[in-house]
């Protein structure tokens, strides 16, 4: 591989997460970008791509980022992939430079979610006249959210992790087994202070927390908030160019895989977050040129508890049907054989939708850069990022320490 | 669109007895209710929704399939929170119909982990809605426990 292929992050930044009253997403969104670009040692001159993602807004935040920050008529994406926006962004600037049309580009992900309550579920709407009337591809008379199953997200989740547990003959405690995941996130978030929720959390507090769908109470549930977080990506033959000091800080993307669910018996009826992780993981580490064995540190898409346990299978952090065994192996927790989540995870840091899957990757680059402070994972020096989207769409960044 | 005679909306006389819509167009009604799918002919994929082509091979030939009316739940969530107007609890479960996943509710059954869990065995049965101005009622489906 050329220099000119090699692909490294020069600067990343994450807003804290939580609630923003005083910001908006354009507020968010520059204090992201502005972070980044400080941290690249770079300015708005130097980028040639913007690629911004936004998903409950009112469109072209890219255009309206520009405005407070640099319009320097250069091209804007702005992207929506579900709660794998973040990461479609910066895989977006990532093949601008890949292609060789820009050397430098420019990520962002934001999201204004406080307050916003749950997420998914449709509601039943009442029809103007009074008589059945057949609508959508269903030809379905009255609302089918709680008729027919559940859309909402809580729910879809709860049913992919008791799933898994079926399929590998669990016989324990399943609601027990998935709140003590979600302990160990919330243990974990206490030494991110930009994590939306910080405090330890007892095993009888999730188990006896407002249940949502079980088996998963609210602390199990990723927390809406505000947020936004950003990187600059440069490539190798860029970077060559540059102090030494920002080719000592760059992180070398070593895998930027983007996957949607290819189509199993199934996955219409319950979506399948499994395949389209696993075909992710497989390219990501090909891609690599590492194993799961070779990673440091995870941060993988934690959008409920029940998720967590069947990614650690997905990603193949696990032997095939030994993810409840890698748990209750210790593995996972931050001083275990492979740390997961030890940003404390969407559970505890938030999950402001499309700027999950930058942050995860900011969160895996303070570790390897060594940056990590209080919560660093002592000589980490190659992480794994990952994020999905319901629909779907998963994103998996492997991310290495620089050889300079 | 269905067969189910919404022209008449005189049935006020004794005897009639009222008409009925289903809930969605893949439960069929009458004296032996049961879903319906769409099987690509090519490949044997089915789907519950209206198809342009087949995800699995890109087929556009489908034929309509009886789906097996008994099952075994592979997966379930008991909703206790969920978008205003949705009554709660309320058992969600993807089922196994011999081979054919369908997704519905579980009802006639106490909606706590302790009476529900996975691999036990549910049959599909029917239920009212709710009737409408013209007197037509919708039919919902949902999947019981068997007794062995
Ligand atoms: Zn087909």
């Amino acid at each position: 591989m050329s220099a000119s292929d090699e692909i490294w992050i020069l600067g990343i930044h994450m807003t804290k997460f939580g609630k923003h009253f005083d910001k908006d997403l354009v507020d968010l969104g520059s204090e992201a970008i502005l972070g980044a670009l400080a941290d690249a040692g770079v300015t708005m001159a130097d980028i040639g791509i913007l690629a911004a993602g936004n998903l409950m807004g009112s469109g072209g935040i890219g255009q309206q980022l520009q405005k407070q920050v640099g319009q320097t008529g250069i091209p804007v994406y702005n992207v929506s992939n579900a709660c794998a926006t973040g990461a479609t962004a910066l895989r977006t600037a990532i093949m601008a430079v890949k292609a060789g049309e820009v050397d430098m580009g420019l990520a962002v992900g934001v999201e204004k979610l406080a307050g916003a309550g749950l997420l998914g579920g449709g509601g039943s709407k009442k029809s103007d006249d009074n008589t059945w009337e057949p609508k959508g591809r269903y030809g379905a008379v009255a609302s089918t959210d709680g008729r027919i199953g559940t859309d909402t997200m809580p729910g879809v989740f709860a049913q992919v992790g008791m799933e898994y547990l079926h399929n590998h003959a669990y016989g324990g405690a399943e609601f027990e087994l998935f709140a003590r995941i979600s302990q160990k996130n919330h243990s974990h978030s206490t030494l991110n202070p930009l994590a939306a929720y910080t405090k330890e959390m007892s095993l009888e507090q999730i188990m006896g927390d407002i249940m949502i769908a079980y088996p998963n109470t609210r602390p199990m549930c990723s927390a809406n908030c505000d947020g936004a977080s950003a990187a600059v990506v440069v490539n190798g033959e860029k970077l060559k160019t540059l102090s030494l000091e920002q080719q000592r800080r760059a992180i070398k993307i070593s895998a930027s895989v983007l996957t949607t669910d290819p189509y199993q018996e199934a996955c219409q009826v319950l979506p399948d977050v499994n395949t389209l992780t696993r075909n992710a993981a497989k390219q990501a580490y090909e891609q690599a040129g590492i194993g799961p064995d070779d990673l440091d540190l995870v941060e993988l898409h934690d959008c409920f508890a029940t998720a967590e346990l069947v990614h650690y299978d997905n990603l193949m952090l696990c032997d095939e049907g030994g993810a409840v065994d890698f748990f209750e192996s210790g593995a996972p927790w931050r001083d275990g054989r492979l740390p997961v989540n030890v940003s404390g995870g969407l559970q505890s840091k938030g999950h402001p939708i499309s700027a999950t899957g930058i942050a995860n990757i900011w969160e895996v680059c303070q570790h390897v850069r060594g940056e990590g402070g209080p919560r660093q994972i002592e000589g980490a020096k190659v992480g794994l990022a990952h994020v999905i989207g319901l629909g779907s769409a998963c994103g998996i960044h492997v991310l290495e320490k620089s050889a300079a | 669109m269905t067969s189910t005679g919404t022209t008449d909306t005189d049935t006020t006389s004794a005897g009639t007895p009222p008409s009925q819509v289903p809930l969605v167009d893949y439960l069929v009604l009458g004296d032996d209710p049961h879903l319906l799918a769409s099987e690509c002919t090519a490949c044997g994929a089915r789907y519950f929704d209206r198809r342009n082509a087949c995800a699995s091979c890109f087929a556009t030939e489908f034929t309509k399939v009886r789906i097996a009316s008994e099952g075994t739940v592979r997966a379930f969530t008991i909703v206790a929170f969920a978008a205003p107007g949705v009554p709660v609890p309320f058992v969600s479960a993807v089922i196994d119909c011999d081979g054919t996943s369908v997704r519905g509710n579980l009802i006639n059954v106490e909606p706590d982990p302790d009476h529900v869990h996975t691999g036990m065995r549910v049959r599909l049965t029917t239920y009212l809605l709710g009737t409408d101005d013209a007197g037509t009622e919708a039919i919902g489906f949902g999947f019981e426990p068997v007794e062995n």
